[in-house]
């Protein structure tokens, strides 16, 4: 009986959330254009001025487009996971986030739900994704094609859990300005996802460091190699570790008797 | 003879800081009873519902919900009760069937069930016609009627309802009033009701004022006429509170 009140909180939650960005036609269309314009306009001007050499997991010389594509695929999570957590903190104002947390289910499953349901509408758009970057002659294998789900899972929920963390943090909607700033961006560009690490180093010591230790930088490298059917066994670890990490604070976070929700309180 | 209150509150304080919001509290509403909180603006309402309904956790004090504890059994307390949030949280994208799904979800019904209650639970509020309609296009009183729908769903003990005719017309103010006390004398469902509007209160609901975090006066209305000497609930609630009430 227990079980079975899990399994259906859970699809519940999953089928909400889907149902949801399936009808905010506005978002989906913006979270495909995003990545999109980086990949036919900035890697498409950046293909000449930038010589990737060869390293694994690729076997030969290759374009630009195709060394951003995993970045690229980790853009779509990460602000898929900021996104998530947008709108936790809106739930939160307009109250249907309490309806959720008086639900009669432990707190650390309701926010599990909600991060799995986050993680596989980001997966849905990295699909989409793929598909139109077929069409630009950005191809794996079949089996690369499969392979990177199971990557895309763990990167969805390392970066859901970040989203999720964040939102404990942030009193009001205004505030997620200042998430726009002083996490995606500096995660995005202070990573592998437009340059390998050598590069990096290149032209500075520090940054070559920074991008080595976001987790962002892993998550990608994860996708990168399960796209060509390898597995990267570091990116894999701290992923995995980055994510436990995270959620575990953002349970804190949430958390009626520690956490940031008694100061968030008024009247 | 013991009977188990349907919310039972014991020496409930809780501080945002130094700000002290509610200071030893105690009072009880029991099955079948209406109870009406009444308080003026800041009294500490919010608080004592974000505490039932535990969004914080109160260091001081205890609450149980049909002598569940909410702090040590919180799954099986938060299952005996319905809310209405004072701000509206149904999803407006979504249909009324969506959100009513969704709710049953969460607290595990089954499809069989959960169709037959929302069914039930709608025709009762004649909003059955308008299961399909996005929340979006309902008016404040039709959403409030699904708030109520949903928040009985899942069969609860109490019903707690956070200022719930707020911005609404007469006539739907008065429908949602005579529903509410409707179900605690027709099912014995327990009612704890805040508000500000003394027009609500019927002449056998139990009233509770709360003012400056404490508890002014707890019992049926004549107990609570009786403690202040008023005639009626308006100058009894200006005496306790020292002002005036809507």
């Amino acid at each position: 009986m227990s079980f079975l009140h899990y399994w259906r909180a859970m699809w519940g939650i999953i089928g909400r959330e889907l149902w949801r960005f399936v009808r905010q036609k506005e978002r989906f269309i913006s979270a495909l254009v995003r990545p999109l314009v980086w990949l036919f306009v900035f890697a498409a001007g950046f293909r000449a001025a930038l010589g990737i050499a060869i390293a694994p997991p690729y076997e030969t010389y290759i374009l630009y487009e195709v060394y951003i594509t995993p970045g690229l695929i980790g853009m779509i999570q990460l602000f898929n996971g900021m996104q998530s957590s947008l709108s936790m903190v809106y739930d939160r104002e307009m109250g249907s986030m309490r309806i959720l947390m008086v639900a009669p289910l432990p707190r650390w499953f309701l926010l599990l739900c909600k991060l799995i349901a986050g993680t596989a509408v980001s997966i849905l758009q990295v699909y989409v994704f793929l598909t139109i970057a077929w069409f630009y002659e950005i191809q794996v294998s079949w089996v690369g094609y499969l392979w990177v789900l199971p990557a895309l899972m763990l990167s969805g929920m390392m970066l859901g859990a970040l989203g999720l963390l964040l939102s404990s943090f942030i009193k009001q909607l205004e505030n997620f300005a200042g998430v726009m700033n002083f996490v995606i961006f500096p995660m995005f560009f202070m990573s592998t996802a437009l340059y390998p690490l050598w590069k990096l180093k290149e032209s500075s010591e520090l940054l070559h460091n920074l991008a080595m230790y976001n987790p962002f930088s892993q998550a990608v490298e994860l996708i990168r190699f399960a796209l060509y059917e390898q597995y990267n066994e570091y990116a894999l670890i701290y992923t995995s570790v980055a994510f436990v990490i995270f959620i575990a604070i953002a349970i804190v976070g949430y958390n009626p008797s520690k956490g940031m929700m008694v100061r968030k309180g008024r009247g | 003879m013991s009977i188990i209150d349907a919310l039972s509150v014991e020496n409930l304080s809780f501080a945002y800081g130094k700000k002290k919001a509610l200071d030893n509290v105690s009072f009880a509403v029991g099955s079948g009873q209406c109870n009406i909180l009444l308080g003026p603006n800041g009294a500490g309402k919010s608080t004592l519902f974000a505490l039932i309904t535990r969004l914080y956790d109160s260091r001081e004090g205890k609450i149980t919900l049909c002598g569940y504890d909410i702090k040590k059994q919180s799954r099986l307390a938060l299952a005996q009760l319905g809310v209405v949030f004072q701000q509206t949280t149904l999803d407006p994208d979504l249909s009324v069937l969506q959100n009513l799904r969704y709710h049953a979800a969460l607290h595990g019904l089954n499809g069989k069930i959960a169709r037959q209650r929302i069914e039930e639970e709608l025709t009762r509020l004649d909003m059955f016609e308008r299961r399909k309609e996005k929340v979006r296009h309902l008016n404040g009183g039709h959403k409030r009627r699904v708030e109520i729908v949903r928040a009985l769903l899942h069969k609860p003990q109490l019903l707690l309802l956070d200022e719930p005719t707020v911005g609404l017309d007469v006539p739907s103010r008065k429908a949602i009033v005579k529903h509410v006390h409707s179900l605690a004398e027709d099912y014995g469902l327990a009612v704890f009701w805040a508000t500000h509007l003394i027009d609500e209160i019927y002449s056998e609901d139990f009233l509770t004022v709360i003012h400056q975090g404490r508890v002014k006066a707890n019992g049926d209305i004549n107990t609570v006429l009786a403690l202040t000497g008023a005639d009626n609930i308006h100058q009894a609630f200006a005496q306790l509170t020292g002002r005036e009430a809507a």
